[in-house]
C-alpha cells in the first residue's frame, strides 16, 4: 500500500490488466460462432421461462378431429401430434422439461465429480488408487445402460431420472477432474504454496481451484447435451417424464408410430433435441478457446 | 566458522523407488535410484553456500529435501540447533525461516493470480492480515526493481522472464525468511538479466541479512556468488570447501575435471580434449567404492573396493577421495 499511497505513484493511473473472467468474456464477445450458439440457447431458456404464458394453444387439449395434421395447418402452424396436440406449444413447453433434464443432471455431477476429483487428485497415492477405481466401476458401463438401469431400479418418474443421470455423470466428471488436478499439483506455484506451510485445504482453495475448474467446466458443458438425449431416451423408453408432459425425448416417443404418415412433424422434437445439443456442444468450444489467456 | 550452523544436514538420503508391481512394493523390495545418498553438511549464518554438479546429481532432490517438501528415507535437517518437525521447530514456522525459488520462472506463479496476490499469500498463511500481506508485496516489489504501480495487479503472463523471477524473490521474502534455497534461480534467463537478478540477489542478502543456498550447474556464476561451494556426485559430496581454495586447488578429481570443462578465457589455454567423458553411471546401481573410480582419471584398484569418507584436506576444506586417506591403500604418487 504504500507504493500506492505515495503522491508521486497516485498521479499515474494504476496499471489495472482485466481480471481473467473478464478477459474471457471479451474474448467470447469476439467469436461469432460460440456468440450465436449462446444466444440460441437464450432463446431456449427464455421459451423455457415464459412458455406456458405465450403458446398459441393449450398443449395438454387434445382433438379426435385434428390428429396427425401437417405443417401449416389451420390452427396448427407445425401441425399436431397422435392426440391432435398443437406441436408448436408442446415444443415451445417441452422446454421446460428437456432443459431440466440436460442441466440438472450436469450441474449436481459437476458439484459432486469436481469434489472427488480434487480429493483423489490432489490426495495423490493410495487415497487415489481407491476413489478412482471405484469410479472406474461405475465407468466401464456404457452411460445409455447405466441410465437405464439405475431408472430402472429407482423406478420412473422425473425425480429418480435426475439421480440417476447425475450418477451416470459423476463418474467422467471426476476423471476429468482428478487428471487436470493431478497435473496442477505436480506445478511448482503448488510446491511453492506447499513452502510456505499452507495446508492442503487452503492450497486447494487458492492454488488449485482457479486452475482445474475452467477444463471441468468446459468438459461438464459438453456433457449436458449428452444429458438431453439420455433423459430423452429415458423418456422414451418409458422411464423419466410421463405422459401427458411435454418433453421432447416422450414427443418423439409417442411420435414414432406416425412417422410414416407425418415424417416432418415427427421429426421436430427430435430436432429440438439437435439444435439444443449442438448450441451447447458450440458453447463449450467457444469457451474452451476462450479459457486459454495464453492464445 | 566456529559459530553454530544455522543449517545443519545430516545423514540425508533420500531413494526413490521404482515401482515394478504389487507385491515389490509391498515387500519393499525392488530397485530403488539413490538420487541422495547420505549427505552431511553445515551452512554457516550469512553465508551463500554455492552447490554444483552434472544433471542428475542430486542437487535439486537436496533442495527439494533441504524444504522438506519431499520426505527423506533417512536422516534429518537441523535449523538453528532445532531438529525440522520437532516440537521446537514445527514444520510450518520452519517454512516461514526457510523459502526457495524455483528454476522455472513461469511455472512458480499461479497463472490466475496477479503478482500482489501471489506474494501476499505466503503471508496471510502465517496470520498476517490481507492488507498488511498487500503492503509488503509492494513494499518488496519495489525492494525487487519492480513498480508496484505498473507490476502489482498484473498476471504472471504478462511479465518477462526476469521480471517473473523477480517476482519470485519477492515471493519468497514475503515471509520474512532467514534461508534462501535457490534452485537454479538465475539459470534459464539470458546473461544480462542473469546478472541483473544476481546482483539485485547480493543486495538483498545484504539488505535482510540472509544466508542462501545456491544451486546451478553454472560454474561461473557460483564462484561469483558463493562464499563456500560443495561438488556433488551421483547423490554424495565430493568436496566443500571456501570458493576460492576450491576453484584455485581443487582436491578431487572429478572436481578438477568439471573446473577444467570452463571454457578458457584465453585462447593459450584451450584445452583440446574433454575433462571428462561419458554420463555419469545410473543411480539405480552406482558402482561400488567410490562412485567416480569409472570416470576417475587416476582410480586405482583400491578405489573400486573402498569408498571414501568426507574428510579433512586442510581445516575447511574437506574432500572426500582416497587419495588424501592416509592408509586407505592408494599408492600416492604426488598429484597435489
Amino acid at each position: 500500500m504504500t507504493g500506492l499511497m505515495n503522491p508521486q505513484a497516485a498521479v499515474q493511473p494504476l496499471e489495472q490488466s482485466p481480471g481473467y473472467w473478464q478477459s474471457v468474456l471479451n474474448r467470447l464477445l469476439q467469436d461469432k460462432v460460440a456468440l450465436g450458439a449462446g444466444s440460441v440457447i437464450l432463446v431456449l431458456f427464455l421459451m423455457a421461462l415464459v412458455g406456458p404464458y405465450i403458446v398459441p394453444a393449450d398443449p395438454y387439449q387434445s382433438s379426435i378431429l385434428g390428429r396427425l395434421k401437417p405443417m401449416g395447418s389451420p390452427g396448427f402452424p407445425l401441425g399436431s401430434d397422435e392426440l391432435g396436440r398443437d406441436m408448436l406449444s408442446r415444443l415451445i413447453v417441452g422446454a421446460r422439461l428437456s432443459l431440466l433434464m440436460g442441466l440438472m443432471p450436469v450441474m449436481f455431477a459437476f458439484i459432486i465429480g469436481t469434489g472427488i476429483g480434487l480429493l483423489a487428485g490432489y490426495a495423490g497415492g493410495w487415497t487415489n488408487s481407491a476413489i478412482m477405481r471405484t469410479i472406474d466401476v461405475f465407468y466401464a458401463f456404457p452411460s445409455v445402460l447405466l441410465a437405464i438401469a439405475l431408472s430402472g431400479a429407482l423406478g420412473a418418474g422425473i425425480v429418480n431420472s435426475l439421480i440417476s443421470l447425475t450418477i451416470v455423470f459423476i463418474p467422467p466428471i471426476a476423471r476429468v477432474a482428478e487428471s487436470v488436478t493431478t497435473q496442477v499439483r505436480m506445478r511448482d506455484y503448488v510446491e511453492s504454496a506447499r513452502a510456505t506451510g499452507a495446508n492442503a485445504f487452503t492450497i486447494v482453495r487458492v492454488h488449485v481451484l482457479g486452475n482445474v475448474l475452467g477444463p471441468i467446466f468446459v468438459y461438464a458443458t459438453s456433457l449436458i447435451a449428452v444429458s438431453m438425449i439420455l433423459a430423452s431416451g429415458l423418456s422414451f423408453l418409458g422411464l423419466g417424464v410421463k405422459p401427458p408432459e411435454p418433453e421432447w425425448g416422450l414427443m418423439l416417443n409417442t411420435l414414432r408410430t406416425a412417422i410414416y404418415t407425418q415424417p416432418w412433424v415427427a421429426a421436430l422434437p427430435g430436432a429440438m433435441i439437435f439444435i439444443t445439443s449442438i448450441a451447447f456442444n458450440m458453447l463449450s468450444d467457444g469457451l474452451r478457446a476462450a479459457m486459454d489467456n495464453k492464445r | 566458522m566456529s559459530a553454530p550452523p544455522l543449517l545443519s544436514i545430516k545423514g540425508l538420503t533420500k531413494h526413490f523407488p521404482l515401482k515394478k508391481n504389487l507385491f515389490d512394493s509391498l515387500l519393499n523390495r525392488g530397485d530403488v535410484v539413490r538420487a541422495v545418498d547420505q549427505i552431511d553438511f553445515d551452512v554457516q549464518p550469512g553465508e551463500t553456500l554455492g552447490v554444483v554438479g552434472e544433471s542428475g546429481c542430486g542437487k535439486s532432490t537436496t533442495a527439494r529435501l533441504l524444504m522438506q517438501l519431499i520426505n527423506p528415507t533417512a536422516g534429518e535437517v537441523i535449523f538453528d540447533g532445532m531438529r525440522v518437525g520437532s516440537r521446537d521447530l514445527p514444520l510450518k514456522e520452519f517454512r516461514r525461516q526457510v523459502q526457495m525459488v524455483f528454476q522455472d520462472s513461469y511455472a512458480s506463479l499461479n497463472p490466475r493470480l496477479t503478482i500482489e496476490d501471489s506474494i501476499a499469500f505466503g503471508p496471510q498463511v502465517h496470520g498476517v492480515s490481507k492488507q498488511e500481506s498487500l503492503a509488503r508485496a509492494h513494499d518488496l516489489l519495489e525492494r525487487v526493481g519492480l513498480a508496484p504501480a505498473r507490476f502489482a495487479a498484473r498476471y504472471t503472463h504478462e511479465l518477462s522472464g526476469g521480471q517473473r523471477q523477480r517476482v519470485n524473490i519477492a515471493r519468497a521474502l514475503a515471509l520474512q525468511p532467514r534461508v534462501v534455497i535457490l534452485d537454479e534461480a538465475v539459470s534459464a534467463l539470458d546473461k544480462s538479466v542473469e546478472a541483473q537478478v544476481l546482483n539485485l540477489l547480493l543486495d538483498l542478502k545484504d539488505a535482510f541479512h540472509l544466508t542462501y543456498v545456491f544451486i546451478s550447474h553454472d560454474l561461473n556464476v557460483v564462484r561469483f556468488i558463493s562464499d563456500r561451494v560443495m561438488v556433488m556426485y551421483l547423490g554424495q559430496v565430493v568436496e566443500i570447501g571456501p570458493a576460492d581454495g576450491l576453484f584455485d586447488h581443487p582436491a578431487h578429481p572429478y572436481t578438477r575435471a568439471l573446473l577444467s570443462s570452463i571454457p578458457a578465457m584465453d585462447p593459450e589455454h584451450r584445452t583440446e580434449k574433454a575433462a571428462i567423458s561419458g554420463d555419469p553411471p545410473n543411480p539405480i546401481n552406482p558402482p561400488s567404492g567410490c562412485r567416480f573410480h569409472t570416470r576417475c582419471p587416476a582410480a586405482q584398484a583400491v578405489c573400486s573396493q573402498r569408498a571414501p569418507t568426507l574428510g579433512k584436506l586442510h581445516s575447511p576444506h574437506l574432500v572426500a577421495c582416497l587419495m588424501y586417506e592416509p592408509d586407505s591403500g592408494y599408492q600416492a604418487k604426488a598429484i597435489a
